[in-house]
């Protein structure tokens, strides 16, 4: 007799943790019943983002860059799992060196980013680039794992706090991902991960008052809706590009801070 | 009252507290009778044929017998460098060479203990330095080298950086592995391959570091080690294959390797002594300040070319600080370096004893005052008890030569500038130290003193993405951060002068 | 007759001329040099005779508005034979209550060794009138306390009436008799390294006969750093003075593997002297019983369970 296997149920990624969707409603992709999130999960995880800030840009940027280069490890272990839920293991081990070369960046960005200014008068005079906060993601629809992977990536590595929207699509790569975050050392509410119908979150997302940029490169024609929601409180929004990588993606979620202090005895 | 009762109310006030011994167990580390060289990615026995013996240096006790490289195994080694370096490492993609670096850094990690305990056994350095300093900065620079493998186009934006070749390293007994660590992560990372010669009197870390090489997968002839004496060192540095040297060590050698390349073209970086100045203004946080003097000079039991070996404390604070300074040092802890307790370790061989005794003895005829706190030394081994010499004058040989010991040397100063000129008087300009609540002062302080790396209110702080190195014959190049690759790379400039 | 140093302002205090530099704290290296103590390594004999030290410095401690004479009774029974299964174990220094069940606590240790000590002045926020909180540390004396924790004024601390806290303390110490003064400076509410050695210098220089951390009732209670600045401050004083101040980190403290770090800390930056419950104590409720699970375990080898260790 043939085994029957026990199929996953895909949920809601939250604080660090897997709830349904508060609404009970789920819809279904790739063939399996997937978590509708509803403007209230959204709420929940915007609050988890806000939450986990302090500790994620207090850490060091070398334990960052661990972290991130732990999140590589754990999808490595699960590659077979992830060639199945993409277009295969190329794009899956694209997207485990997207993350190691993320990674690499954590304590150097600053180097490359920042600057100690010649002002003209005895002032030691200094800008450091520091996160933004809290970040809203348009995953790209496609693809369903290197698209999110992409535009995540450069978020958190920063110091930022992200609440991604799956591909509404192709969520299930997503929530798998998810769970090698939830095992690689990730404090709970740095990432969090929404699946459901993108026209009905993404909304609520880019007008929420408490998050402060918003990745649009996923959207899909309602960007200009998007971007006017955006402006109640001056977000920042970026256009990401899912087969980008470079130091001045990590920048576009970056503050720069530019500090004065005189020189004398 | 009963008589417990009677017993407890009259408990008499201890007179001490002795901390019972508590050994790091010694038995994570397997020792080999006999180690040969690693060349090729494997470890060979010696064309030479010449073996040394390395000591624990607490007990004067053997520990195994390391090869001498002669003329032909550094050729060997050379070799399989260049081979390495043409016919594999510079063609992998720079995103594979950052994971093998990646994984030496974990691997390191995970092997961190058994380093340490090595570390502490061969060179004599306190078990709760090298495991709580040694080993995470040496992972850590490889983590953070690793990351820069790939990225080079972005430290030097515009100067298409290529690898330089063959570097040859030479490296000293005071931070043997983390030492590696800093000459190793970053010409590799650069796409450079290595030969390395580990000092004479510590070189089992460098030969351990020898497997976390294999567990890595890490191409044969990236990294080859080769042990010996100055003699090896010298066939290094004379080799035409060599592209690039790198050296630290003392002054005195430096100048020879600098004169040998001179002509040469080859490039060449070096980190030499120090005789660094610890400034204490009388506004500086006090109990913290004296905390950074004995860091500053006890750490390592002051092997350190970094060492806050001058202290010039302002005079309106002299007393209160010389004071608690003493007070401090009693509480120090000497003895075995592998009992987790203990603060100050053994000296590193007979030879740098002998020295630090010879400088100390000049100290008293030239008539400074010694004050060194009660201390039983253990009967076997080579120790000195941390020294405070007080009434110093700045011509003293004292306050002139490096030690490289725990030795301090205390001058006073009554203004800033007083103590810019004193601090800047030295032909050396590895570090200093500055210690005042006044950010005004710590900023024009840290402006004038000629100096490489300079502290404020902290002192011995180290971190792979902070550049390290000297001004003047403290040596030059600089070592960690982004301004870390520019020895190990060519950097074009056809571009930016248009073609 | 030379003249004191000038003080800052707000410093407007009779003080004894050659009370210590007020000076700063760094931070960062106090919180490092803390952390590097706490590193130490003591095994065996030596932890024993720390955890031992540890039960006979402890000021058991009982501080809720539903607190009663039964449970009075039964700390105090805790505290004169902490482990009825090891008659070694000597008693705690003191039982800590609050002034209405002074009484019990009085009559409940009789003829033991252990001290009964009480909050007063207002106790924990100190925002009464100063003439009230005096008469409180008289009212709880006549009742029978041994030893009086009072709470600076931390809003006239905040506001910078120096003198203010400076008067309190005294007309405290002065109701206090010869019952011995813990001054509680509240380290969670002052903000910094360097309010924390102000306070503890102006507590010592007003009479304190110990300084202690905190009253427990905030999160931020006594942490090592801030205990080690304290214990410099109160260093200074000794060096300056010649006067032994005793020092109380209360709050925060519940594992024994913790009470041997503070000690640690104490030992080597006070030396032996202090290492007395007359100069040190621990503010603790729930620390004992650890402190009795790690003593059975050092003795017996095995690791031990709560269930084997009365709760009173």
């Amino acid at each position: 007799m043939t085994r029957l296997p026990v199929k996953k149920t895909y949920k809601l990624f939250v604080g660090g943790e897997f709830p349904r969707s508060e609404s009970g409603r789920t819809y279904e992709a790739q063939g399996q019943n997937v978590a509708r999130g509803s403007r209230k999960d959204l709420r929940d995880a915007v609050r988890a983002a806000r939450g986990a800030v302090g500790k994620w840009s207090g850490m060091t940027a070398y334990n960052r860059g661990q972290v991130l280069y732990r999140i590589a490890e754990m999808m490595e272990a699960r590659t077979a799992e992830f060639a199945e839920l993409s277009s295969g293991t190329s794009e899956v081990e694209e997207a485990i060196d997207r993350w190691v070369w993320y990674a690499g960046w954590a304590d150097k960005y600053a180097q490359v980013l920042g600057s100690s200014n010649p002002v003209a008068a005895s002032y030691f005079n200094f800008t450091v680039p520091e996160p933004t906060g809290v970040v809203g993601v348009l995953a790209p629809e496609s693809p369903a794992l290197g698209g999110i992977v992409a535009r995540l990536a450069p978020v958190i590595v920063g110091g930022n706090t992200a609440v991604v929207l799956a591909s509404e699509s192709e969520p299930l790569a997503a929530i798998e991902l998810a769970e090698a975050i939830a095992t690689a050392d990730v404090p709970g509410g740095v990432v969090n991960i929404l699946t459901g119908h993108r026209s009905e979150l993404a909304p609520w997302l880019a007008g929420h008052m408490d998050v402060n940029a918003l990745d649009i490169g996923g959207s899909d024609g309602d960007a200009p809706e998007l971007e006017r929601l955006a402006a109640e409180n001056v977000k920042r929004v970026v256009r990401g590009q899912a087969d980008r990588q470079s130091p001045y993606e990590i920048a576009n979620f970056l503050e720069l801070k530019t500090v004065w202090h005189p020189i004398g005895v | 009252m009963t008589d417990l009762e009677r017993r407890q109310d009259r408990a008499p006030v201890p007179s001490g507290w002795d901390y019972a011994p508590a050994p790091e167990a010694r038995d994570i580390v397997t020792l080999e009778d006999r180690y040969g060289v690693f060349i090729g990615g494997e470890l060979v026995d010696p064309r030479s044929g010449e073996y040394f013996p390395t000591l624990d240096p607490s007990t004067e006790e053997p520990l195994a017998e390391v090869a001498q490289a002669g003329t032909e195994d550094v050729d060997l080694a050379v070799h399989a460098a260049r081979d390495a370096f043409e016919n594999g490492w510079s063609g992998i993609s720079p995103a594979e060479r950052a994971k093998y670096l990646f994984r030496i850094a974990r691997i390191l990690q995970e092997r961190s203990r058994e380093f340490a305990v090595l570390e502490s056994l061969n060179g004599g350095k306190p078990i709760k330095e090298s495991r709580d300093v040694d080993l995470p900065l040496s992972a850590a620079h490889f983590f953070y080298y690793a990351g820069w493998a790939d990225k080079l186009e972005y430290a030097f934006p515009n100067r298409r950086p290529k690898p330089v070749g063959v570097a040859g390293q030479i490296i000293p007994w005071n931070f043997p592995l983390l030492m590696l660590a800093w000459k190793v992560a970053p010409a590799l990372a650069a796409g450079n391959t290595v030969v390395l010669k580990p000092a004479e009197t510590t070189p089992l870390t460098a030969l351990l570091f020898a497997d976390v090489l294999r567990q890595a997968e890490l191409p044969p002839g990236v990294v080859n080690i080769v042990t010996g004496d100055g003699r090896t060192g010298a066939e290094i540095v004379k080799h035409e294959n060599v592209d690039k040297i790198a050296f630290t060590g003392s002054t005195e050698v430096g100048k020879a390797i600098q004169r040998e390349l001179a002509g040469t073209g080859k490039k060449l970086t070096l980190e030499l002594g120090g005789k660094a100045a610890n400034i204490i203004f009388d506004d500086a946080a006090l109990d913290q300040a004296v905390e950074g003097i004995v860091n500053g000079i006890y750490f390592n039991q002051g092997h350190v070319c970094c060492a806050g070996s001058r202290l010039l404390v302002q005079e309106s604070i002299y007393e209160p600080v010389i004071e608690k300074l003493k007070k401090r040092l009693q509480t120090l802890r000497l003895g075995d370096p592998l009992d987790k307790n203990t603060d100050i370790g053994a000296i590193n061989s007979k030879m740098q004893l002998d020295k630090i005794t010879e400088l100390v003895a000049a100290g008293k005829d030239e008539g400074a005052e010694i004050y060194q706190p009660p201390c039983r030394l253990p009967e076997k081994g080579y120790w000195f008890v941390p020294t405070v010499f007080t009434n110093v004058a700045q011509s003293y040989r004292i306050a002139q030569e490096e030690i490289f010991g725990p030795v301090l040397s205390v001058l006073t100063f009554r203004t800033p500038d007083e103590a810019i000129e004193k601090a800047n008087n030295t032909p050396y300009g590895l570090s200093a130290g500055v210690w005042t609540e006044k950010g005004s002062r710590i900023l024009s302080m840290a402006q004038k003193l000629k100096a490489g790396v300079i502290w404020a209110n902290t002192y011995n702080r180290f971190d792979p993405s902070s550049p390290f190195g000297g001004y003047k014959e403290s040596g030059f190049g600089r070592e960690g951060g982004l301004h870390g690759l520019e020895p190990y790379l060519e950097l074009d400039e056809s571009e930016a002068r248009g073609g | 007759m030379a003249k004191a140093p000038a003080l800052p302002s707000g410093f407007e205090l009779p003080l004894e001329p050659r009370l210590p530099r007020i000076g700063s704290v760094d931070q960062v290296a106090v919180e490092e040099r803390a952390a590097s103590l706490a590193r130490r390594s003591i095994k065996r004999d030596a932890k024993l005779f720390a955890l031992d030290l540890a039960v006979r410095m402890m000021d058991l401690t009982t501080l809720e508005g539903q607190d009663t004479p039964g449970k009075i009774a039964a700390l105090a029974s805790k505290a004169i034979r902490p482990d009825p299964a090891d008659a070694s174990v000597p008693s705690v220094a003191a039982v800590c209550v609050y002034p209405n069940l002074v009484p019990v606590a009085v009559e409940k240790v009789q003829g033991s060794s252990v001290k009964v000590a009480s909050v007063a002045t207002a106790f924990p926020s100190g925002q009464t009138p100063t003439h009230l909180k005096v008469a409180e540390v008289r009212d709880v004396v006549e009742m029978g306390a041994d030893e009086v924790d009072m709470v600076i004024d931390r809003g006239a601390f905040l506001s910078g009436r120096y003198a203010k806290v400076y008067d309190e303390i005294v007309q405290v110490k002065e109701a206090a008799g010869q019952a011995h003064l813990k001054v509680i400076i509240e380290v969670g509410e002052l903000g910094t390294y360097d309010n924390v050695r102000r306070a503890s210098l102006l507590a010592m220089a007003a009479g304190a006969d110990f300084i202690k951390t905190s009253t427990g009732k905030l999160p931020q209670a006594a942490t090592l750093p801030v205990t080690l600045v304290m214990l410099e401050a109160i260093r200074d004083v000794h060096h300056e003075t010649g006067r032994k101040v005793g020092m109380k980190p209360a709050g925060g403290i519940r594992q024994a593997k913790q009470a041997v770090q503070y000690l640690v800390q104490l030992y080597e930056t006070l030396g032996a002297e202090w290492l007395t419950p007359d100069l040190y104590r621990l503010g603790a409720s729930t620390l004992l019983n650890d402190v009795l699970m790690q003593i059975r375990k050092e003795k017996t080898g095995a690791y031990q369970s709560p269930d084997y260790f009365t709760i009173d």
